[in-house]
């Protein structure tokens, strides 16, 4: 039976492992903006040329 | 931001913005623009190689507004830069400027994007609901004026405000509140875990050293909830207390601080297994109830004041030579400039220059008034025409307009006298469960004090308002999110509440009855030529005045052609010839050629334009305020409930039409100074009335603030409004009848959410009452009880949403 007392144990902090990353996502404000990052995921990355002398 | 709808196919739109070309002249490559503006920016994005900003959206463009190029100077100065930055180490400096322009993904790439236009800038990054961009910079290489300027040229013209800070403190609350409900659930959950053997009744089956750990462990877990998790409503309730108000979260506190402390003691003496989950379960809902009740506008503001719309800084001539300083330190007897289309910020004297001044912020008079050397300007003001030269002869903070500012009204806190529902219902709530909790002790008193102490906190924990609790922010907050998505956006979730106690509705004549950018435009004389109305479109093009804008629009199919020697006198008219005529614009005797000289000639209170061409006279255009659509319908369905007032800053000259609607004419009160209107509310309030307040402008901040409830009627959301409680926009006007009636209903649902839970509590004390509450039957009562009553006032106000017609 003691077997549960480790799986307690196991099983709160686990639990509490969520509750830290989830404290620490609110910290650094990642549900202040729930939008930008959507669409900022969508921009590409691109090379940017170099700037010609005469265009 | 809206386009315009109304485009025929053939019209050039321009690449740029999108708007219809006026003509074909303004192009680059190929590509066609609306105007120079647009051009310039176009040829910015091009040279950089962002032109990948046109393939994001489609036509994502803002056309810039043309202003004078000094206008961020004020930046440069040390003090106002130390205002504005967020951070600055002297290398590095961190800005974040509200930028209400944007509206697109378009808009988010280009903002982050603004390394590749200044060298500079190191950082930029969006928060696009705020509307926020925050950019750092290296000081070395540029300045945050240079910064405000590229914005400015780009056509995303920052919003500077120099009382800043103040919205940092709600974002912290939001985030503690995150912070509580993160630790609420996280116990919940895990003492429902624990006491699963409790409810299964295995615990008489497992050895009796689990039943002690698993209790201890679900003391532990409960700590947090009671002692931080809850703590706002300790709070709560006790400055209710202080000020002798039992409020809804006394109740809540009772529940809570008896179950936590019985559940204690039985945990602690091995008598039980203690209601913790119970506990916990609570506050975990009734915080989510409070995220849900917390919806907010981010993008939009409900507290501004003057110094929203007024300039952060004016051009000061000291000794001949310009300056540019922030506004608070203009002093008495400063010469200041102010250019066409510039706000007056201080009553002040002219001194130099033809004044043509729009007061539509102040008044909602529509036309300029002209003014001469000598007369004294108000602040608030618009000079259209010319630069003109001023003296400054009062304080910024003490003119005639800002004076309303230092009303007692603006200084405190918005404090309805009437009491909230909760409150009145929640005093008889609490009564009546002590009641009964000491009735059930004393019924069982007779058999043994350990039952009767066993039925008063069985009593106390079931009867907790929980039900109660969780129907009032989640009705309001659902309400509320209802009515957002009808265009209706409100400050916080009471608003809905206040809504449905009106008695009386006060409103503003001009931009709230009537549009404030269409108009009725007819001509009265002799039948134009098609090329007479050419003419008179070519002319009025040329001019910014809002009557010869107004006649522009309504000329919009018209040809325009080519004017030259055009002249613009402030106050009396503009002409200029075309081809072979002479065409003549403007005040009657302006327009049958008068020399303009002559004083005394003014288009005050007249909407006619009169119209000359080669010296004859043809008539005039009468120019009249354009009443929103569904007008009568509105106000005769409002008409039947409320008593309706109507307090305009403009003359009389509408009032035989408004009579029409206005059932008492008596209640029609026109030349009102922003001042009256406030004191008109008063007066109201004083009768007893509980007075709604619509109005727009500025002129009317001082009624929407002393008001119960003041609506600001908007035609774009993200512009000015003055401070108030809910913003509506303009299109949606006729929707208020069935704004007022939903928020009626939701007391109503509110009232029959709590009947339905009072059917289950009433099993419940009838098991509490005869000491019969065993831990199982308490874990599923409570939850089933609150999920509910959730469930059942948020369905319930869709649907009475659906029947009242919101979408």
């Amino acid at each position: 039976m003691s077997v549960i007392v480790v799986l307690i144990a196991v099983s709160v902090l686990v639990a509490a492992g969520f509750l830290a990353a989830f404290l620490w996502a609110v910290k650094n404000g990642q549900f202040e903006d729930k939008y930008t990052p959507s669409v900022r995921m969508l921009f590409d990355d691109e090379k940017i040329k170099e700037k010609q002398e005469n265009k | 931001m809206e386009k315009k709808n109304t485009t025929n196919k053939t019209d050039i739109l321009c690449y740029h913005c999108g708007d219809v070309c006026r003509d074909e002249s303004v192009e680059n490559g190929g590509l066609h623009f609306c105007c120079s503006g647009c051009k310039l920016v176009y040829e910015i994005l091009r040279e950089n190689d962002l032109c990948k900003y046109y393939e994001l959206g489609e036509k994502p463009g803002i056309t810039p507004s043309v202003r004078s190029k000094v206008k961020y100077e004020f930046l440069d100065d040390e003090q106002v830069k130390k205002q504005v930055l967020a951070f600055s180490d002297g290398k590095m400096s961190v800005v974040t400027f509200l930028i209400p322009q944007m509206h697109c993904s378009s808009c988010i790439w280009l903002l982050e994007n603004m390394h590749r236009l200044d060298e500079g800038v190191t950082y930029s990054r969006v928060d696009f609901p705020k509307k926020k961009a925050t950019i750092k910079f290296n000081e070395e290489k540029t300045s945050l004026r240079k910064i405000a300027e590229l914005l400015d040229s780009l056509g995303y013209e920052p919003s500077i405000s120099l009382d800043a800070a103040e919205k940092k403190i709600r974002s912290d609350h939001t985030k503690k509140l995150y912070y509580k409900i993160g630790v609420a659930g996280f116990c919940f959950g895990n003492i429902m875990l624990l006491s699963f053997p409790e409810y299964l009744g295995l615990e008489k089956l497992s050895d009796p050293e689990f039943h002690k750990l698993f209790g201890f462990l679900n003391l532990l877990l409960s700590l947090p909830v009671f002692f931080y998790s809850a703590s706002e409503y300790y709070i709560s309730a006790f400055k209710g207390l202080k000020n002798k108000v039992i409020n809804l979260d006394f109740p809540v506190f009772l529940g809570i601080l008896v179950s936590f402390i019985r559940s204690l003691y039985e945990i602690v003496f091995q008598t039980g297994a203690g209601y913790m989950d119970s506990m916990a379960g609570l506050v975990f809902l009734l915080l989510v109830g409070k995220v849900f009740q917390s919806k907010t506008y981010d993008s939009m503001n409900f507290e501004r004041t003057y110094k929203s719309y007024f300039p952060l800084s004016v051009t000061v001539i000291k000794s001949g030579t310009e300056t540019t300083i922030p506004l608070e330190k203009l002093k008495i007897g400063d010469r200041i400039l102010i250019r066409n289309n510039e706000i007056i910020p201080v009553d002040s004297i002219l001194f130099r220059g033809d004044g043509s001044i729009d007061y539509s912020f102040v008044t909602g008079e529509s036309s300029p008034v002209p003014k001469v050397l000598g007369e004294i300007i108000y602040a608030g003001g618009r000079q259209t025409g010319s630069l003109i030269e001023l003296e400054v002869i009062k304080n910024v903070s003490q003119s005639y307009l800002t004076g309303l500012w230092n009303n007692d009204t603006f200084r405190k806190e918005k404090a309805s006298s009437l009491k909230t529902f909760s409150d009145v219902i929640s005093k008889y709530f609490t009564l009546v469960t002590l009641i009964l909790a000491f009735a059930g002790a004393a019924y069982n008193m007779q058999e043994s004090p350990d039952k009767a102490l066993n039925v008063f906190t069985a009593i106390l924990i079931v009867a907790c308002p929980c039900a109660l609790a969780l129907a009032i922010p989640f009705t309001f907050g659902n309400i509320m999110r209802i009515f957002g998505r009808n265009k209706f956006y409100v400050k916080n979730a009471s608003v809905v509440e206040y809504l449905s106690r009106t008695t009386s509705i006060v409103f503003d004549k001009t931009g709230t009855l009537t549009h404030s950018r269409k108009s009725d435009i007819s001509f009265s004389g002799k039948k134009l030529s098609s090329n007479e109305l050419s003419l008179v479109k070519s002319l009025t093009r040329q001019s910014t005045h809002p009557l010869s804008r107004k006649i522009y629009e309504y000329l919009k199919n018209k040809e325009t052609l080519g004017v030259t020697d055009f002249t613009e006198r402030a106050g009396k008219g503009i002409s200029g010839r075309i081809e072979n005529d002479f065409v003549v614009i403007g005040s009657e005797e302006f327009a049958a050629g008068m020399t303009p000289e002559q004083n005394g000639l003014s288009l005050e209170n007249s909407s006619r334009v009169y119209l000359s061409v080669n010296g004859e006279s043809l008539g005039y255009f009468s120019v009249s305020n354009s009443y929103r659509e569904g007008l009568g319908e509105t106000i005769s369905a409002l008409e039947k409930k409320y008593e309706l007032h109507l307090l305009s800053g403009d003359n009389e000259s509408e009032r035989p039409f408004l009579e029409k609607y206005f059932r008492d004419p008596l209640q029609m009160y026109f030349r009102q100074s922003p001042e009256n209107k406030l004191k008109y509310i008063k007066a109201l309030q004083n009768e007893g009335s509980s007075v709604l307040m619509v109005g727009d402008g500025l002129n009317d901040a001082g009624a929407l603030k002393q008001s119960d409830i003041g609506i600001s009627i908007s035609e774009n959301v993200s512009n000015f409004s003055p401070a108030c409680d809910g913003i509506l926009e303009a299109e949606r006007f006729n929707k208020l009848p069935d704004i007022l009636k939903l928020s009626g209903d939701s007391i109503k649902i509110i009232i029959t959410s709590f009947a339905v839970s009072f059917v289950y509590n009433l099993v419940a004390l009838e098991i509490a009452f005869r000491g019969l509450l065993e831990p199982i039957i308490a874990a599923v009562l409570m939850p089933v009880s609150s999920i509910s009553v959730v469930l059942f006032s948020v369905l319930l106000s869709n649907f009475v949403a659906k029947r009242r017609g919101f979408g």
